[in-house]
C-alpha cells in the first residue's frame, strides 16, 4: 500500500468509457438493422440468427474470449485483417477488444431495439407509405421516432454492459495498462496485489453507477409507458 | 377529362390464406362509393389492394393512371400511388402533433395537382379540428382522431380517398358527431371517396354508388337507387330495409310548419321547416313504414298518400310477410320504394304487379 496513485487509476477509467462509448456506437450502427431485419423479415430462419445474436447471454464469457481468442489471433481471420497493416495479431489490442464487446453485449441492445420495432407493428408504415413515404423515408420519419425508447435502452445497456466485461476481456485483451487494461480488469489486479483504497474507489464508483444506469432505464420505461396508450 | 377515363376500373383475384377473392367492377370518378357487405367478405382487402398495401394479381385504373396491370407486370408502390387511406383506427403518428400529422403527407406529396380546392387552412376549417392543431394525438377522443386523419389523408392530395370502416371503432354519438363532417367532404371535394362498411345506416346515408359483396364477390354495382329496390338483391328482405330518396325542397308550409320536397313521382311532406325551396335532400322511407290502399283515403292521419303502381312482389320474407316494390306516381314512372306488408293484406287486395294503389308512408326521415 503506498500512496494514492491518481494516474493509475484514471487510465482504466478513461480507456473503459472510451471502450464503452465506441462500442456502443458500434452497436447501434450494426445492432439497428438487424433488430429491423430480425422484426419485419417474415423468413422462417430468422430465429436461429436471433438466437446466434443472443448466445453472449448465457455463454460463458470464457468460452467466448476463448474462440474470440482464435478468431483475432495471428491464425486467425483477425491476423490477416492485422497483417494488412504491419500487425501481427488483434489480440490483446483496443480494436480486439471493441470487437470483442461488440459480439459480447450485441443483444443487450438488439433485444430492446427489436421489441421497440415490433411494437407498434406494421400499421404505421402502411400509413406513411399511404402519405407518399417511401420505406427510406419511413423508417427514419417514423419506426426510428416511434422506437426511440428501445434505441435508448439499447444505448444504456450497451454502454453499462460493456463497461461491466471482464471474462471475455480478460482472455483476448489481457491486462496492458493504458491499451487494454479495463475497469474490470484493473478492480481485479488491485485486490490481487493487496490495494484495497484503490479497488474500493473503483469497485464504489461502478456500485453508484449501476444504480444510476438501472435506475435511468427504469425511469425512462416509466414515462414512455404512460406516454404511449 | 374524357369519357373514356373518368371511371376508375377494379379486378382483384386471388387466393389469401383460405380466403379467396375473384371481383371485377367499376366505379365512377365522382363521389362516395360503398363497398358493402358482411364482415369477412373481402372489403377491406380489396381496398388494401387498391392502395398496394396488399398485393393480388388483377388491375387497378384510376382515370387514366394505372396503378396494377398484373397482364403487363406493372405494379405501382403504395408510396407512388397518389392516394388517400384512412384505416379502421385513426392510426396518427403518436409522436407527431396534429399539425406535424396533417402536414406529413402534404410535404411529401410536393406540388401534386389537387382534386378540388385542397389546402390546409380549407381542410382544418371544413373537419373542424383547428382546435387541436397542437395537442399530440394521444390526447384526442376517437372522433377527434378520425377527423384528423381523414385531414391528413386529404392533404396529401390525393386522386382517389379509399376509407375502410371509419367509423366502425366509434360509438354511436360519435357516429352522429362524424357523420356530418363526411357529408361535407362528399360536398366540397371532387376528390372521389371508395368507402368500406357493413353499416348499411352509414352506406345510406353516405353512398352515390354501392358496390355489393359477399364471400369475397360481387353480387352487384351500380347507383344505390338502383340497387336498393332490386327485388334480387338481399337489401329488399334485410329486416331493417329502407330506401332513399334525393328530393328537393319546394315549399314550406309556414301555418303547420311542414317542409313539402318533391321527389321523382310524386310529393312527400316531412315535419319542420328543412330548409328553402330548392335545398336538396336525401329522404329515407323504412319498408315497414309503407302500407297500400286501393282508394286515397281522406279520413287518416298519415300526411302522406302517393299514388303508385306496384312493380313486383316478393314472398321469401317469411310466412307472413312479403316485400312489394311499388313505383310512385298514378304512371309508376317515378322512383321506387320498399314495402313490407302480410300476406294476408296482399291477398285482401290482390295486389299483383302492376296494380295502382296509394301508398302511405308513415314517416320520412332525413338523411343528409
Amino acid at each position: 500500500m503506498g500512496e494514492l496513485d491518481l494516474a493509475q487509476l484514471w487510465s482504466p477509467i478513461r480507456l473503459t468509457i472510451e471502450l464503452a462509448l465506441i462500442t456502443t456506437v458500434l452497436l447501434l450502427l450494426v445492432g439497428t438493422p438487424v433488430a429491423w431485419w430480425l422484426a419485419r423479415s417474415k423468413a422462417c430462419w430468422k430465429e436461429a440468427v436471433a438466437t446466434v445474436v443472443a448466445m453472449p447471454l448465457v455463454l460463458p464469457p470464457t468460452v467466448l474470449g476463448f474462440y474470440l481468442l482464435l478468431l483475432l489471433g495471428p491464425y486467425g481471420p483477425g491476423g490477416w485483417i492485422a497483417g494488412l497493416y504491419g500487425a501481427r495479431t488483434l489480440a490483446f489490442t483496443f480494436t480486439g477488444l471493441v470487437i470483442g464487446s461488440v459480439l459480447y453485449s450485441m443483444p443487450f441492445v438488439v433485444q430492446p431495439i427489436r421489441n421497440a420495432f415490433e411494437a407498434f407493428g406494421d400499421r404505421p408504415l402502411e400509413v406513411a407509405a399511404t402519405l407518399r413515404a417511401s420505406p427510406w423515408d419511413a423508417f427514419w420519419s417514423v419506426a426510428v421516432p416511434l422506437a426511440r425508447p428501445g434505441f435508448l435502452t439499447g444505448a444504456i445497456l450497451g454502454f453499462a454492459h460493456t463497461i461491466g466485461e471482464f471474462g471475455v476481456i480478460l482472455m483476448i485483451g489481457g491486462n496492458i495498462p493504458g491499451q487494454t487494461k479495463v475497469l474490470s480488469v484493473a478492480i481485479y489486479d488491485f485486490v490481487e496485489t493487496q490495494h484495497w483504497t484503490e479497488a474500493h474507489i473503483l469497485a464504489g464508483g461502478m456500485v453508484i453507477f449501476s444504480f444510476g444506469v438501472i435506475l435511468a432505464t427504469m425511469m425512462l420505461g416509466r414515462r414512455y409507458g404512460q406516454q404511449g396508450r | 377529362m374524357t369519357a373514356g377515363n373518368s371511371e376508375i376500373s377494379t379486378a382483384f383475384a386471388g387466393t389469401l390464406g383460405s380466403f379467396s377473392l375473384d371481383v371485377a367492377f367499376k366505379m365512377p370518378m365522382r363521389g362516395i362509393t360503398a363497398l358493402f357487405g358482411p364482415s369477412g367478405c373481402g372489403k377491406t382487402t380489396m381496398l388494401r389492394c387498391m392502395a398496394g398495401l396488399q398485393h393480388l394479381p388483377g388491375h387497378f385504373i384510376v382515370g387514366d393512371e394505372v396503378w396494377q396491370d398484373s397482364a403487363k407486370g406493372l405494379f405501382v408502390r403504395t408510396h407512388q400511388r397518389p392516394l388517400g387511406y384512412v384505416f379502421q383506427e385513426a392510426s396518427l403518428f403518436q409522436h407527431l402533433s396534429v399539425r406535424q400529422n396533417l402536414l406529413y403527407g402534404a410535404r411529401r406529396a410536393g406540388d401534386a395537382p389537387a382534386s378540388g380546392p385542397i389546402d390546409f387552412d380549407g381542410i382544418v376549417e371544413l373537419l373542424g379540428i383547428g382546435y387541436l392543431l397542437e395537442r399530440s394525438p394521444v390526447a384526442l377522443s376517437g372522433g377527434e382522431r378520425q377527423r384528423v386523419a381523414v385531414g391528413r389523408a386529404l392533404l396529401a392530395r390525393p386522386r382517389i380517398l379509399l376509407m375502410d370502416e371509419p367509423l366502425a371503432a366509434l360509438d354511436r354519438m360519435t357516429k352522429d358527431e362524424i357523420l356530418p363532417y363526411f357529408e361535407r367532404l362528399h360536398e366540397n371535394l371532387a376528390v372521389p371517396i371508395v368507402y368500406v362498411s357493413h353499416d348499411i345506416g352509414e352506406v345510406a346515408r353516405l353512398a352515390d354508388t354501392m358496390v355489393l359483396l359477399d364471400k369475397g364477390r360481387v353480387i352487384a354495382s351500380g347507383p344505390l337507387m338502383t340497387l336498393q329496390t332490386d327485388p334480387s338483391l338481399p337489401l329488399v328482405a334485410a329486416p331493417d330495409a329502407a330506401v332513399m330518396l334525393e328530393g328537393r325542397v319546394t315549399h314550406v308550409d309556414e301555418d303547420f310548419a311542414l317542409t313539402h320536397f318533391s321527389v321523382s313521382g310524386g310529393t312527400l311532406i316531412v315535419p319542420g321547416r328543412q330548409g328553402a325551396p330548392g335545398t336538396e335532400r336525401r329522404l329515407r322511407i323504412a319498408a315497414s313504414d309503407v302500407s297500400f290502399t286501393l282508394t286515397a283515403a281522406t279520413d287518416t292521419t298519415i300526411l302522406n298518400c302517393l299514388p303508385a303502381r306496384i312493380v313486383s312482389l316478393d314472398g321469401a320474407s317469411s310466412e307472413a310477410q312479403i316485400n312489394i316494390i311499388a313505383a310512385l306516381g298514378a304512371d309508376g314512372s317515378g322512383a321506387r320504394i320498399a314495402a313490407r306488408i302480410t300476406r294476408k293484406s296482399q291477398t285482401a287486395l290482390a295486389l299483383a304487379p302492376g296494380t295502382p294503389v296509394f301508398a302511405q308512408v308513415k314517416s320520412v326521415a332525413l338523411m343528409r
